[in-house]
């Protein structure tokens, strides 16, 4: 596969006005152009300001990802847009609830598993847990893979929030 | 009794007056229940005028018509619900192709949204994909700003339709205006690259200046930068001594009449635009978007070139073809900036080998590419636009099209001299968009001899608006080439699906000379090519609104063509031309 045509996937900051419709109108703009959204995060960042900032993973060929920062950036409420994958070094980080069901010796590893992976007990019950888990995706997915073999019953993912290294804004 | 310091005005009267304020003269519209507030207040004043459409699409439709023929924003007033979803095609339409449009749209009062309230829909939700931005005003303090923005947005940048969509409880609520802002506006989010980067410029200079086989592709965008931009690409063009071939939206940005025009590139564009494109080794591209239209197959498009491409819109470039030089900015910026650095620097062009290219370039005109089998017994549809041209050159006239074959000889035959005389959906490809824009260009230009030239087929999709020329007196001009099918889907049927010509042969038409009378406009027709020019001479002189059925070759097909999926260099010249007609699987999946 030649370099322009090789799929990759970037993470990409896109600070917009925190207005009706905004989530809609970026959602619609990767549906309708057909592009992939692999995770999508968003929130009000900036309340003074009224601002959000959304939080997208994408795959695509780089002719394709130059062409949804460009989209993206065309929409009218759309202050900035950030390539983090070829901006410079960043982090990326995810959160996930796992709920876990077991007795005996499948508990008891599932707590020894969450305390090696840093994952908090959030919830307890005699025959349950709920684990907080944070980091990148990467490792959310190998404790939820773990988790598989020791009872898992239900998973929430946040999707990937990322910020550039050093002390420079988006 | 109002208390003085009570604001006394209602969101309707806020809306007219923003209206004003932002220089509107004419809104097109269809009234409902939700906009009741604007008409009453459209009612009690005298500076806009309103003219009645019959249908919201072509309220749309007239509006792009006069925006497009007089640079300004067209504006559009529809009800809610059916008013609002019946304007969408027409909001699209002007996307394609970037027209400025603001559209108001009523809704059902704020406490009803939401409720499947009666004439309610979700426009914001069904226009967020088809304009360049819309607005829910939810508080009428809110009104007149988001008026001002709205036209800010629709004539900046990119030019494109933006809809406000206005709950009829914040019509009626009052609240003191809002002025719009004195200086330029800065909007907090949006704002549009004019300004070209100066260091580009150079470049750009230094590779026109280097170019052997240079080619100018210049698009719709000269035209959206104003009546001077078109005279800058014409000096800019006249200074190189460069070959310049034009888009279907950019027709009128460069003389048709000067030697160095190549006519128009693309699908039906002539043989010397198309094979200078192919065989260029600089293309200049300036306000034109690589549509598919214009490139034919991507792998094979103007595959030794080095490509500039300037355009207001960053999501344009790279979009479907790489470039080596983007420029970001206004037509009329860049264009400027390059004569300002080309006269400076002087650059020399190499001139023996701008001879050859033009040598080269001849022998493809020699071909005469437009060529076609006269005929005394039936009228060919090329010889009426021929003929038509030959009596309205000299008139100040502009000219609408529909879709279709007519629209495509129509870009052939017709020669536009000057920028904004020549109205067609490109992009969207609406039929049915001639006629209502014919109506808004005349509303612009009262005295102009304005004309749509028309199929049957798609004369048929707004014909209702008869009753708005009649209302008005707009003496607007429908020129039909009646060939008695679709004719441009008869053609790929012909050449892509073995000459099944499945439903697009047009059954039971309307005799269109009483259709003219029944809507008090003027009927004719004409089936022999001898008396051909006293039918248009005729056509000109009445002061009605005007059909001319004129009965054409119903077989005739639109040459040159450059089959689905074929690249410039396999351009099909006529209809004798079959050995290389065989398209592609590939190509067959394209339209």
């Amino acid at each position: 596969m030649s370099k322009d045509s090789a799929i990759v996937a970037h993470t990409i900051s896109v600070l917009v006005a925190n207005e009706p419709g905004i989530l809609a109108r970026v959602v619609g703009l990767f549906s309708g152009r057909g592009y992939n959204i692999e995770s999508l995060t968003v929130a009000e960042t900036n309340a003074k300001e009224s601002q959000s900032r959304i939080t997208i993973v994408t795959k695509g060929t780089p002719m394709i990802i130059e062409q949804i920062k460009a989209q993206l950036d065309r929409l009218v409420p759309v202050y900035r847009v950030r390539d983090l994958t070829v901006e410079g070094p960043h982090i990326e980080r995810e959160l996930a609830l796992v709920k876990v069901k077991g007795v005996g010796e499948k508990r008891v590893e599932a707590l020894r598993l969450a305390d090696v992976f840093r994952a908090k007990v959030i919830d307890a019950k005699s025959d349950s847990f709920v684990f907080e888990v944070t980091g990148n995706t990467d490792k959310v997915q190998t404790f939820i893979g773990l988790m598989e073999g020791l009872g898992l019953v239900d998973v929430v993912r946040t999707g990937i929030v990322a910020m550039s290294r050093g002390g420079e804004a988006l | 009794m109002l208390k003085p310091e009570e604001p006394a005005t209602t969101g309707a009267d806020l809306l007219v007056k923003a209206l004003i304020d932002e220089e509107v003269e004419v809104v097109f519209g269809y009234p409902g229940g939700a906009v009741l507030p604007i008409y009453d207040s459209l009612f009690k004043q005298n500076r806009l005028r309103h003219i009645l459409v019959r249908h919201e699409q072509a309220a749309v439709h007239a509006a792009e018509g006069y925006a497009r023929s007089t640079g300004k924003v067209g504006v559009v007033l529809v009800t809610s619900g059916p008013g609002a979803t019946n304007a969408v095609t027409g909001l699209t339409d002007a996307l394609m192709d970037s027209i400025p449009i603001v559209c108001l749209t009523g809704q059902v009062p704020t406490h009803l949204i939401g409720n499947d309230a009666f004439q309610e829909a979700d426009t914001t939700g069904i226009t967020r994909p088809c304009t360049k931005h819309n607005y829910l005003v939810k508080a009428v303090g809110d009104l007149a700003r988001s008026v001002h923005e709205a036209f800010y947005v629709a004539r900046s940048g990119r030019p494109g339709p933006v809809v406000i969509d206005l709950p009829k409880d914040v019509l009626m609520n009052k609240h003191e205006y809002v002025a719009p802002p004195k200086v330029a506006v800065t909007h907090k989010s949006y704002r549009p690259q004019t300004q070209p980067d100066p260091k580009k410029i150079e470049q750009a200079v230094e590779m026109i200046a280097n170019a052997k086989r240079p080619v100018f592709y210049a698009g719709g965008g000269i035209i959206n930068a104003g009546p001077k931009a078109s005279k800058l690409l014409t000096q800019l063009v006249h200074l190189t001594g460069y070959p310049v071939t034009n888009t279907l939206m950019g027709l009128g940005s460069f003389p048709a009449s000067d030697k160095q025009f190549l006519g128009m590139l693309g699908m039906h564009g002539t043989y010397e635009a198309n094979l200078a494109m192919h065989g260029c080794d600089v293309m200049i591209n300036i306000g034109a978007r690589f549509d598919d239209r214009i490139t034919g197959n991507l792998t094979k498009f103007s595959p030794g070139s080095k490509k500039i491409h300037v355009d207001i819109d960053p999501s344009s470039i790279n979009k479907n073809v790489h470039v080596d030089l983007a420029i970001v900015g206004d037509a009329g910026i860049v264009l400027e900036e390059l004569l300002k650095v080309w006269k400076a620097k002087q650059p020399k062009v190499d001139q023996k080998a701008l001879k050859a290219w033009w040598a080269e370039i001849e022998t493809w005109r020699a071909r005469n590419c437009l060529a076609y089998k006269p005929n005394k017994q039936v009228i060919k549809p090329q010889y009426a636009l021929e003929r038509l041209y030959h009596h309205i050159k000299d008139k100040d006239h502009y000219i609408t099209t529909e879709v279709g074959q007519h629209q495509m000889w129509a870009a052939q035959f017709l020669k536009f001299e000057q920028p904004n005389r020549w109205m067609t959906s490109g992009g969207l490809g609406t039929m049915g968009y001639g006629f209502p824009a014919a109506l808004g260009v005349q509303i612009a230009h009262p005295e102009a001899l304005v004309i749509d030239v028309a199929g049957e087929a798609s004369i048929l999709m707004n014909i209702q608006e008869l009753s708005t020329a009649a209302q008005y007196r707009l003496p607007v001009k429908i020129f039909v080439l009646n060939n008695h099918y679709m004719g441009m889907v008869r053609q790929w049927q012909e050449l892509l699906h073995g000459g099944r010509y499945s439903e697009s042969y047009s059954e039971s038409l309307p005799d269109f000379v009483k259709v003219a009378d029944a809507f008090g406009a003027k009927g004719l027709r004409c089936d022999d090519p001898a008396k051909l020019d006293d039918t248009i001479k005729e056509m000109i002189e009445l002061k009605h609104p005007v059909i001319v059925d004129v009965i054409v070759d119903e077989k005739e097909n639109c040459f040159p063509m450059i089959p689905s999926g074929a690249a410039h260099n396999e351009m099909l010249l006529g209809p004798d031309d079959k050995q290389s007609a065989k398209v592609s699987e590939e190509g067959m999946v394209l339209v």
